[in-house]
This record gives C-alpha cells, sequence and structure tokens, in this order.
C-alpha cells in the first residue's frame, strides 16, 4: 500500500502477479480499478451553465443532457488548476470529476469562481465510490451486474440505473487507461462498497479481470498519453504547451484564462510536450533531464516508464519546439550519463477500432 | 520462503554466492518482491572494480528504481548477459539469476555477510514495522 494524497492504495494488488499482468488485463480484457480517491463537485442551480463555462476551457453549452467531456480548471496565466471531466446530469446539473491531490483546491477555487452565478456548489467527493471497469470486455462483464443496456451509451456519455441491485447508479462510459470502459459511482459506505466490488470481481472471473491498482493506472494512462496533474500538467504548464487544444475553445467569449492564452498564442511556443521512446538501454523517469546533442539541457520528462503492453521504454517530455518533430534525437540524462532517445508520434497506444 | 543456506545476506538485500577465490552476486527474492516486475537491469563492465558498500549496479521495476550495492570488493569477472535481454529472470528465481561474478579483493569480507538464518530474521522483522 502506498499513500496517495492522503488515501492508503495499493500500487498493485496480489492476486493477478504484479503491474505487467494487471496493465495487460485492461489492454486484453478487462480490469477492475477502486478510484474513491477522485474528487466530485456538482454545480446546480438556475446558472450553472454559465458558471461552468466560466471556469472551465472547453464549451460546457455544447454537451446534451447525458453526455461528459474532459476539460480544465485554469489560473488565469492559462495555467491549470487542475484537468477534469464535465459530465452534464440534468438542465442545469454538472458534475465536475476531478483529481485526488486537488480536491480541497479545486473545490475552493470553483466556490469561489462561481460566486457571481445562481448556482450551488456542493463537494460529493466522500459520498461515493467510484469505480472503473476498464477494457475490451468492461461492457460484458458490467452487464452481467446492470439492468441498464449498456451498449446504448456511447463513449463519454453517461446514464442511471441499477448496478448489483442498487437503484440510480451513475454510470459513465469514460476512463483513464485509452480502453473503452465504465466507472460507476456507489454509495460510499464500507459494506454497499465492499458489495460492489466483490461482485464485479465474481463476475469478472469469466473474462480473465484483474483488480488494478495505481500503477498498472499510471502506465495505462501513460502508453494513452493521458496528462496526469502534476506532471504533464501543473500551474506553470499552459493550455497549448500541454498540447491540449482541442479541449479549449477559445470561440468562446470568455472564460478564466482565456486572454492569457491568446497572448501566448500569439507570442509562440517556448517549449511542447513530446513522446519519447529510448534508443538506448534505459528507462526515463519523472523529473530526468533532457539534452541535446551537446549535452546542452533542453527540457525535462514529466513521466516516463516501461509501458508493459508496448514492451518499449517511453516517456512523456517538455522540449523546444524544434525537437518536437517525430525522428529527432535527444538525450535523457539517466545517472549521470546521456541515453539516446527519439521522438515518437503520441499517442503511443491508440485502442483498435472494434466493431 | 526458504533463503538457500550456501549463500551469504546483506541488509540491503544482496546475495553472495561463494566459490572458491570468487563469488556470485544476485538480489534477494524478498528484494524482487519489494520491486515487482522488473523491466531493466544495468550491470558493470567485465574488468569493473565493485566496492563494498557501494552500488555497482542498477534493477528497475514498471514502479521503481533501485540501486544494487556491491556486498563485497573485487573485480567482475563476468557479467549475466541474459539479465539484459530477460530481466524478469530475477523475478522467476532470484537466488539462480546472478547478476555479475567477481574475483575477490578480500575473502575474508565474507564473514561480516548475514547467514541465510539471519537474513530471514532481518526480512522478517522489517516487515512487522
Amino acid at each position: 500500500m502506498v499513500d496517495f494524497n492522503g488515501w492508503d492504495m495499493p500500487l498493485e494488488y496480489p492476486a493477478p502477479g504484479g503491474i505487467v499482468a494487471e496493465h495487460n488485463a485492461v489492454r486484453t480484457r478487462v480490469g477492475i480499478f477502486d478510484v474513491s480517491h477522485m474528487g466530485d463537485i456538482r454545480l446546480e442551480g438556475r446558472e450553472a451553465l454559465a458558471a461552468v463555462e466560466h471556469i472551465s476551457m472547453n464549451a460546457a453549452s455544447r454537451l446534451a443532457i447525458g453526455q461528459a467531456q474532459y476539460s480544465a480548471l485554469l489560473y488565469p496565466q492559462g495555467t491549470f488548476v487542475d484537468d477534469m471531466i464535465v459530465h452534464r446530469l440534468g438542465e442545469d446539473d454538472y458534475l465536475l470529476v476531478i483529481n485526488a491531490g486537488t480536491r480541497e483546491k479545486d473545490f475552493d477555487w470553483v466556490r469561489e469562481h462561481t460566486r457571481q452565478f445562481q448556482s450551488t456548489v456542493r463537494n460529493l467527493s466522500d459520498d461515493f465510490t467510484q469505480i472503473a471497469i476498464q477494457g475490451p470486455r468492461a461492457v460484458d462483464l458490467l452487464q452481467k451486474l446492470s439492468e441498464v443496456k449498456l451498449s446504448g451509451v456511447k463513449f463519454y456519455w453517461l446514464t442511471r440505473g441499477t448496478v448489483c441491485g442498487l437503484p440510480d447508479v451513475l454510470i459513465t462510459r469514460t476512463g483513464y487507461t485509452a480502453e473503452d470502459g465504465f466507472e460507476i459511482y456507489v454509495p460510499g459506505d464500507e459494506k454497499t462498497s465492499a458489495m460492489v466490488w466483490e461482485k464485479l470481481l465474481q463476475a469478472g472471473k469469466e473474462f480473465g479481470s484483474a483488480p488494478c491498482g495505481l500503477g498498472a493506472r499510471n502506465t495505462l494512462r501513460l502508453e494513452g498519453k493521458l496528462p496526469l496533474y502534476g506532471h504533464e500538467i501543473t500551474d506553470t504548464i499552459n493550455v497549448w504547451e500541454a498540447g491540449l487544444d482541442r479541449f479549449c475553445k477559445m470561440e468562446k467569449p470568455e472564460f478564466i484564462g482565456r486572454a492569457a492564452l491568446e497572448a501566448a498564442k500569439a507570442e509562440g511556443l517556448k517549449r511542447t510536450l513530446v513522446g519519447l521512446e529510448m534508443v538506448d538501454r534505459g528507462i526515463a523517469r519523472d523529473g530526468y533531464k533532457v539534452l541535446d546533442q551537446s549535452g546542452e539541457e533542453i527540457g525535462w520528462v514529466t513521466s516516463g516508464s516501461y509501458a508493459p503492453f508496448l514492451k518499449k521504454n517511453i516517456a512523456l517530455a517538455y522540449v523546444p519546439p524544434p525537437f518536437r518533430d517525430p525522428g529527432s534525437t535527444v538525450n535523457v540524462e539517466i545517472r549521470g550519463q546521456g541515453v539516446k532517445a527519439r521522438v515518437v508520434p503520441t499517442p503511443f497506444y491508440q485502442r483498435p477500432k472494434r466493431p | 520462503m526458504a533463503y538457500p543456506s550456501d549463500l551469504r545476506y546483506t541488509k540491503e538485500h544482496e546475495w553472495v554466492k561463494p566459490d572458491g577465490k570468487g563469488a556470485a552476486i544476485g538480489i534477494t527474492n524478498h528484494a524482487q518482491e519489494l520491486l515487482g516486475d522488473i523491466v531493466f537491469v544495468e550491470l558493470p563492465k567485465v574488468g569493473a572494480e565493485i566496492t563494498a558498500g557501494k552500488p555497482f549496479g542498477s534493477v528497475e521495476s514498471v514502479k521503481a528504481v533501485s540501486d544494487v550495492y556491491a556486498p563485497i570488493s573485487g573485480t567482475v569477472t563476468e557479467v549475466n548477459r541474459e539479465l539484459a535481454s530477460s530481466p524478469e529472470k530475477i523475478n522467476q528465481d532470484a537466488h539462480s539469476a546472478w547478476m555479475v561474478k567477481i574475483a575477490l579483493k578480500n575473502p575474508a569480507e565474507l564473514n561480516s555477510l548475514l547467514s541465510a538464518a539471519d537474513y530471514e530474521k532481518f526480512v522478517a522483522e522489517e516487515d512487522s514495522h
């Protein structure tokens, strides 16, 4: 067990036999994650949409009821308070799912910056046990325990229905693994949570499911180039640098961070996030320096690991734009030595299209 | 886990298998359990001098990087090249997956290492913390 922002969480579970086995269960079958550490903020009221539009870089106005979108809360400088998924639950009813380590900061930020709107902001983080069921067989596993026709829920849409006999459970087709999958929100009491967890594990057996810890969660999201707060996105990195342009809607007349982003766009990029694949032997780890051919420091690694499905050593790193093109070579400083790496297209992994 | 009695051990979780004037060195089963899936091993070259108590290589699992400390001093005579392409051998059988063989500089250093029984006791105490 490790301490993750105050949560006692497993890096891996004993049964599957390690992070690699858990990771590959998700890529080829299905994995089950306890992600109750994620925070939940509910915004409701007559001006809830205007409130969300003010604090979110994506366009919540485009969401139909029952739809979700990736977005971020930004500082006025255009840098990150946190990233989040915005869910539209009802007419004037939004759920923001945020990171564990930033829960209090995010909640305070949202409350503070939505005061001028007629909306209520509630921190529901401790009300739910959130469980992610991820992988190509996720739909088959969860369908065994739910009366909702899950094949009818599209990616990044949500519904409510019975799961494990519990009525009105929020079911979203979302995840953080670069696979198809669902996240369910069940009452957070220990008895209910344990019951649901056990039923999922039982129902998953016929699909070769694995309980998955934080270790696999990290390697899965890295292969899919899904950003992690504190690594790829921080309070000093802006949206353009992080390459999240398509989730930032500059056609919106106003949102916190917009003006700074407009200015930053005019100035041009100083650094940009790229994918690296190690050419020589070595694994780039978070915080390692990136050097050019002459040994000059040009950037840093934000996340790096052995990629269990791709069976390569990969990393994400910030480098100056001249190094951004696939095929460029850089060195990563590993224990005092420059180790050669190549810039590669991202995401490293993309799930195959399935009928 | 039974720790083989013909090996000597360190509190940094390495093992040494003495063999005449030389010895093989690896990491213990307890170490591989702590690390999890091992995906990368970095070792010195033949001819390199290693010094007791100083790192001579490193082992990386998916989740962590760990130095490997020399239990005893000597000159590297052989490197287990198989570990470069199959680092998982250490997970599969830590006590036979040797990393380097060395010519001992000072065989008396062997006396300061732990016996299997002492190491097992040390691991049990560490686990209870």
